[in-house]
């Protein structure tokens, strides 16, 4: 097994019109994802959501500024850490991954341990 | 020994042509890696021109090579002392250990490297590359000049490529049957990628790479010989032996582009042709047929016609139609207006082409401007027909094109 993150990428701007069963639907969907994602042979290390990008703060050369490193129309939003056997076996699982007003990014962690 | 020693060279050359693909896919499941692989290949095949010019070339020169390849990684690995540590490529570890013995069966592992340079996962220009590199085994050197980029870019983009099949753990396997449709449609989309490049390179002075066309149909033939139930690669080499039985005359003596319509029909190769359609009519049958049928179908009925005129332009409409709703793509629809011109008439060929216009993903294709000033020509509006054929002369990169729409022009001029 291997590691790969998720990275999730999606218009703030769904969620931030959104109302209090859309967050349901989305609370649902990702828990349904987690039990997806052990249903299919693979494990979810750790996953988080991230508060909006209005509240990231980038710091360049000790220069601290306002805002996100990056300016996109989709924001990196939340992550999870998974497990899974190859790329083909990742990218099946993070399919399942709810990103409805975005996408997702998926990054093999490096293996440190030499060799 | 001079005769002998050519002989000897003539035998390499041949075993590099024939199976490359066979002793460098077996050599990477042995040493987990491609970078390894390639260079216990090269290795086997340098060791190759000594010992075959000395105990003579083996019966099987593809097993001598494989067996000499796989050992050469066995010690590479043994040495390092990482026997299997580093096999990120290799998911599934193979169970019985390989003892070097050349007797014993080795595993054609071509459909695993066919499918491993071919991930979706990688751009497609690094698919075309790898599948260059890996499996008909041609220098970067050698892979650049094709596609007329430099050699930095291209060694660039293969190592790029191979890095990521590394670290993203690409697997190296044959997709399960519930991805099989997918990946192999990506395949088979390399290797036509491949065929257009060298029938009709998008720059440069000659029109027909012939290089690339030959490495394009040898591929499909391997992987219909590695695939023999799968439809849509019969289809896809019917398709190219269709296309490529009319490579003759596609320019004149003078290197002028032919039009259809102007080629000398006699000329075409007619045994490929006659190939071309028993693969398409056994590709058509069993069931819906994919989009490389039906294309080939379309080649076919051309191939068949006595003339341009006498061409079943009904016929090829239809299969247009069907194909249509096989792959949605602008290009067919524009390739469906030559058809629908022949059967309704240049104006409603045109109507159809100016919706087209508005295809954002066919801004820029050279062949739109191209389409529409011929329609305009027929229609007898030459002004507007010039008009076309200049934009369509800003957006030709290939010199042979350039030279008929320069032609086409000075036509018009008169």
């Amino acid at each position: 097994m291997a590691e790969y993150l998720i990275l999730i990428y999606e218009e703030e701007k769904g969620y931030a019109d959104g109302t209090p069963e859309l967050f349901a639907e989305v609370m649902a969907a990702h828990n349904r994802f987690a039990e997806q994602v052990v249903e299919q042979g693979g494990q979810i290390v750790t996953g988080r959501a991230l508060q909006p990008s209005a509240t990231a703060t980038s710091i360049r050369n000790d220069v601290v500024t306002d805002g996100p490193f990056v300016e996109t129309k989709e924001n990196f939003g939340g992550y999870y850490l998974i497990e899974a056997k190859d790329l083909d076996h990742a990218l099946a699982l993070s399919k399942l991954c709810p990103a409805r007003f975005g996408g997702v990014e998926v990054r093999p962690i490096m293996d440190m341990s030499g060799g | 020994v001079i005769d002998g020693d050519a002989d000897v060279r003539r035998a390499v050359a041949d075993a590099h042509r024939r199976e490359w693909a066979f002793v460098l896919a077996a050599t990477a499941r042995v040493a987990g890696d491609l970078d390894l692989a390639e260079e216990c290949v090269q290795d086997a095949y340098l060791a190759a021109l000594d010992a075959w010019t000395r105990q003579g070339v083996p019966n099987n020169p593809g097993a001598w090579l494989t067996t000499t390849a796989r050992r050469r990684a066995l010690d590479a690995l043994r040495r390092a002392g990482t026997l299997r540590a580093k096999l990120p490529l290799l998911v599934e570890p193979e169970t019985s250990s390989f003892d070097g013995d050349a007797d014993e069966a080795i595993p054609d592992d071509r459909l695993r490297l066919i499918f491993t340079c071919c991930h979706p996962a990688l751009a497609l220009e690094a698919q075309v590359a790898l599948t260059l590199r890996l499996v008909c085994g041609l220098t970067t050197t050698e892979i650049a000049g094709a596609f007329l980029v430099s050699e930095t870019t291209m060694a660039a983009r293969v190592t790029r490529a191979k890095k990521k099949i590394s670290a993203a753990r690409i697997a190296y396997r044959v997709p399960e049957p519930a991805e099989l449709p997918d990946r192999l449609l990506a395949v088979l989309v390399v290797l036509h990628l491949l065929f257009t490049t060298g029938h009709s390179a998008p720059a440069g002075d000659r029109l027909v790479r012939s290089d690339l066309v030959a490495r394009s149909i040898g591929l499909a033939r391997m992987l219909l010989t590695l695939m023999p139930d799968e439809r849509e690669v019969r289809g896809l080499l019917a398709l190219l032996v269709l296309t490529d039985a009319r490579h003759a005359t596609r320019v004149d003596d003078t290197g002028r582009l032919v039009l259809l319509a102007d080629q000398d029909r006699s000329r075409w190769n007619h045994a490929a042709i006659a190939e071309g359609d028993r693969l398409v009519r056994d590709a058509l049958r069993g069931g819906r047929p994919g989009r490389f049928a039906v294309q080939a179908a379309i080649a076919a009925l051309h191939a068949q016609a006595p003339s341009y005129a006498d061409t079943d332009w009904h016929q090829v409409l239809g299969l247009y139609d069907i194909l249509a709703t096989l792959w949605s793509s602008p290009v067919v629809e524009l390739n469906r207006t030559v058809a629908l011109s022949m059967v309704a008439g240049p104006a409603v060929a045109l109507a159809r082409v100016d919706e087209l216009a508005e295809d954002p993903r066919l801004a820029g294709y050279r062949y739109l401007p191209a389409t529409r000033a011929d329609l305009l020509r027929q229609l007898g509006r030459y002004n507007e027909a010039v008009q076309e054929y200049r934009t369509a002369l800003t957006l030709a990169e290939n010199a042979t094109e350039r030279r008929f729409l320069t032609d086409r022009l000075a036509e018009l001029a008169e």
